[in-house]
């Protein structure tokens, strides 16, 4: 940062118009990697300015505008996504096929049928996740919002452990397998055990954690013990917890009597989290455990020394090491952590909205999980609202297939496209044609640079 | 430490560093008295026929036939001779030299064969289709893991593999529905596995998007995009537009009738043969041209590289562009040589296994060949011994590649150490 450089960055301004959006990326990542963390998943994390050294005040102010002016590429990114998704619902339907044969004639007829194919898609994607007007009393107008929540519950819990490891530098692609383990102790305690109420929820709850905990700290031990890489031992624990499980449910103790289908015993009703809002609802209680356990990823990430340590494994491990800080240690801690999490989810799956234990009780919330952690950034609470969005995605998704035949899988490209928008805010705001946030102090540097060969 | 330095200082290179690494004398310990257990004493009371020609083959060879009982013991016994072996080397300073594991892998294959086909309804297994099928079946992977080689060794981590190989596949289907010609097909695979490849360089490259992340997304997209396109339009019309031809099986005369190895070689078809090619010009490519070891470079020491006058962003975007090219062949097979239709999320979780074969290679193309190898034996033998009636669950027989990868990955290979610069954005200045 040469004195002469913000006189220079005046001049060119004018001349490089749109493109030096890519500078303002490129500005942040230059800041985070002098910050130490230019390695780490999301390259935006917290930009709380709690860790910046004094000599980066100017920089601060430029990532503060970031930050603030992220609030509205966010939400950019969303309209983008829903645009594409919308266009591509367009371009399938039928109606609008039938149209377009006679385009040139009249134009109205087909732009017409596209209209309405992606909008109603749309307005039964709003009406199955948050609020159905046609409902007759308010419980059935709200029922949709209560439906999302219980289908974000497992998937919050689960996107906490991935965004746990995530912090601590560890992909942890073995949620869905950690899930599945954890649903099947979790199970098993509560269709084999009878004990009284409260305390077999309280069982069920911990062997949930326990399960989780255990097919995590595997990862972590071996990651730790023998540098076996984590992401090939929990691609591995997946498929040996679905086979387990498969087989689990083949013999006496986990299948359900006089069943020949893979499917375990109804848990009892002192298993079970109690439904939140009466029996009308499915929200049971499990969610307020989602709440709980984000405070406590909070609490853990931003409170405690255990946190602070796993971040400065996450930052670099290096560094953590020539510290004092066990690195080993630290993996260890993670994944038995995120496992937990997991596991958590398995629970809440088993003990509140599945209420028995099959092969699909993870469904593809360890996978599913991965993506929330991402958007989220893997902050706590920013996972918590991703898995929010996502839950009313999946539960929307599903009214929005029965009322108009679209196939639900438009909700994973809507999706995954406003993932990919968020993380590139150069590119919502080239499309958009916004004025590049910190441009003041942004580095004159040549475009061709960064871009390559694009 | 101080007391290996004094007993034994002249067994050791640098009697002042001597780590033992107790890893692999306990693993094979481990693997040993399994062996020992369930090979030896659990072994079956029968004969196991290998079959090693089919009876019309130009040139028949033997069946052989094992006791199980035998086989069980000698394998074990010799697995523990060499668990024993590796505890006094590692006591005594040395490292386990690569050839006692790899002899120990084989006696652990050749035990569990003789065991698990003994205990099944037919002790009679053809190994040539075995072994050929393994092949085959390890032909994406291979691609995978090849399209994975190519972008980490520049420095741009992959987790899109399994993106790439579905939009492969499904390209390949509905291209070669249209046009009736599998080889257009072919071509189309290529585009579309290139296609997923541009999105993850334009945003890991130039929008220095964190490659993980635009990884994982990828897949997801990949596999919404492909999954509302095949309800919507594929399923309205299949003959249309999810009815591609098959590539056909070609045998090289002569050359196919080796046994054992002619099927696996020279009875392949064009995916499988161009697997081979690609297979050879990356490991030539990578090792021992200019193109090569630049790409290392960047992948190692991008600044360095920068400083030699090597374009490094341009060097990465190439190089998955490329890898787009190699991971669509792979999904091509999916749809044009294994099934001939597109289904819903038919890869599987394939690219996953190829990133783990990749990391489970070293980042080696031939490394990473072994590996996907590895995974089609394991994945074939679940299938054939299905067949034969094994009294083993099958979901155990389907847990078992991972299981092996586990201790083979904890156990055997050791710390994986990725391309230094692998995941990190290049930002010049």
């Amino acid at each position: 940062m040469s004195a002469d450089e913000p006189g220079r960055q005046t001049r060119k301004r004018h001349e490089r118009g749109s493109k030096s959006a890519v500078d303002g990326d490129e500005q942040r990542l230059v800041a985070a990697a002098e910050l130490g963390d230019g390695t780490q998943p999301p390259p935006a994390v917290p930009a709380t300015g709690e860790s910046l050294h004094p000599e980066l005040r100017e920089q601060q102010s430029v990532m503060q505008r970031i930050v603030t002016g992220n609030a509205l590429v966010s939400v950019l990114a969303v309209v983008l996504a829903l645009i594409a998704g919308g266009i591509l619902i367009a371009l399938t339907n039928e109606e609008v096929a039938r149209t377009s044969s006679y385009f040139f004639a009249r134009p109205q007829d087909m732009l017409g049928a596209a209209w309405t194919a992606a909008s109603e898609a749309y307005i039964a994607l709003f009406q199955g996740s948050v609020f159905n007007s046609d409902g007759s009393t308010f419980a059935r107008m709200i029922y949709p919002l209560t439906q999302t929540l219980t289908v974000a519950t497992p998937l919050i819990c689960a996107a906490l452990g991935v965004a746990l490891a995530f912090r601590a530098g560890l992909f942890n692609i073995g949620a869905q397998g950690q899930i599945i383990i954890g649903a099947t102790l979790a199970a098993w305690v509560g269709f084999s055990w009878h004990l009284p109420v409260g305390l077999h929820l309280l069982l069920v709850i911990l062997a949930g954690i326990v399960g989780g905990a255990l097919w995590g700290g595997l990862v972590g031990l071996l990651k730790a013990k023998t540098g076996a890489h984590e992401v090939i031992v929990s691609i591995m624990l997946n498929y040996v917890a679905i086979n387990l499980v498969l087989y689990l449910l083949t013999i006496p103790a986990f299948q359900r009597p006089g069943s020949t289908n893979p499917i375990s015993p109804q848990l009892d009703e002192t298993a079970m989290y109690p439904p939140l809002f009466g029996d009308t609802f499915r929200l049971h209680w499990g969610f307020i455990v989602a709440i709980l356990a984000t405070f406590f990823a909070w609490w853990l990430l931003n409170r405690s020394t255990i946190g602070f340590e796993l971040r400065a494994v996450g930052s670099n491990p290096h560094a953590a090491r020539t510290a004092g800080i066990s690195v080993t240690k630290g993996y260890v801690i993670v994944m038995v952590l995120a496992g937990a999490l997991a596991g958590l989810a398995g629970t809440a799956q088993v003990a509140g909205t599945e209420q028995v234990l099959t092969a699909g009780v993870a469904a593809s919330f360890g996978f599913d999980a991965i993506t929330v952690a991402l958007l989220g950034r893997s902050t706590p609470w920013g996972t918590f609202a991703a898995g929010v969005l996502f839950g009313a995605f999946r539960a929307g998704g599903v009214t929005m297939q029965t009322n108009t035949g679209t196939a639900i899988d438009i909700v994973l490209v809507v999706q995954s496209l406003i993932v990919l928008f968020i993380a590139a805010p150069p590119l919502v705001r080239t499309i958009f044609r916004l004025p590049e946030p910190g441009q003041l102090t942004a580095k004159p540097r040549k475009t061709a640079s960064t871009g390559g060969a694009a | 430490m101080s007391t290996a330095t004094a007993t034994e200082p002249q067994q050791s290179s640098a009697p002042t560093d001597i780590v033992r690494n107790w890893k692999t004398p306990v693993i094979l310990a481990v693997l040993s008295v399994l062996a020992l257990l369930v090979f030896a004493i659990g072994a079956p009371d029968n004969s196991v026929t290998f079959r090693l020609s089919a009876p019309n083959d130009a040139l028949v060879l033997p069946d052989i036939v094992l006791s199980a009982v035998v086989t069980g013991w000698v394998t074990a016994v010799l697995m523990l001779a060499a668990a024993i072996w590796s505890f006094r080397l590692v006591r005594s300073g040395r490292k386990v030299p690569g050839w006692l594991v790899a002899v120990f892998a084989i006696l652990f294959i050749v035990g569990f064969l003789t065991w698990v086909v003994g205990s099944a309804r037919t002790p009679n297994v053809a190994l040539y289709g075995l072994l050929a099928g393994s092949f085959t079946l390890a032909v994406p992977l291979i691609f995978g893991s090849l399209s994975g080689v190519l972008c980490e060794r520049s420095g741009v981590v992959n987790i899109a593999i399994e993106g790439q190989l579905l939009f492969g596949a499904f390209s390949a289907a509905v291209a070669g529905s249209l046009s009736g010609n599998a080889f257009v097909g072919l071509a189309a695979a290529a585009i579309g596995g290139v296609m997923v490849s541009a999105v993850l360089a334009v945003f890991s490259i130039k929008y220095i998007v964190n490659q993980v992340i635009v990884g994982v997304v990828l897949n997801v997209l990949v596999s919404g995009l492909t999954g509302f396109l095949f309800s919507t339009v594929l399923s309205s019309d299949p003959a249309r537009w999810n009815s591609p031809p098959r590539l056909p099986i070609i045998s090289i005369p002569v050359l196919s009738d080796i046994p054992v190895i002619g099927p696996i070689l020279f009875e392949q078809s064009v995916v499988g043969y161009l697997m081979y090619i690609a297979l050879a010009i990356i490991y030539v490519g990578l090792f021992h041209t200019k193109w090569g070891l630049r790409t290392r470079a960047v992948g190692e020491h991008p600044k360095a590289a920068d400083t030699l006058g090597v374009k490094v962003n341009r060097m990465r975007f190439m190089n998955v562009l490329l890898a787009g090219v190699v991971a669509g062949f792979g999904g091509a097979f999916f749809t044009l040589v294994l099934v001939s239709s597109f289904g819903r999320d038919m890869t599987a979780g394939q690219g996953y296994i190829a990133l783990a074969a990749l990391i489970f290679g070293r980042w080696n193309p031939l490394g990473a060949f072994f590996a996907a190898l590895l995974f089609g034996f394991a994945t074939n033998l679940q299938y054939v011994l299905s067949a034969l009636g094994s009294t083993v669950p099958n979901q155990f027989l389907a847990m078992l590649p991972y299981v092996v990868t586990i201790f083979a990955v904890a156990g055997l290979v050791g710390r994986a150490r990725p391309p230094a610069a692998s995941g990190v954005p290049y930002i010049k200045g």
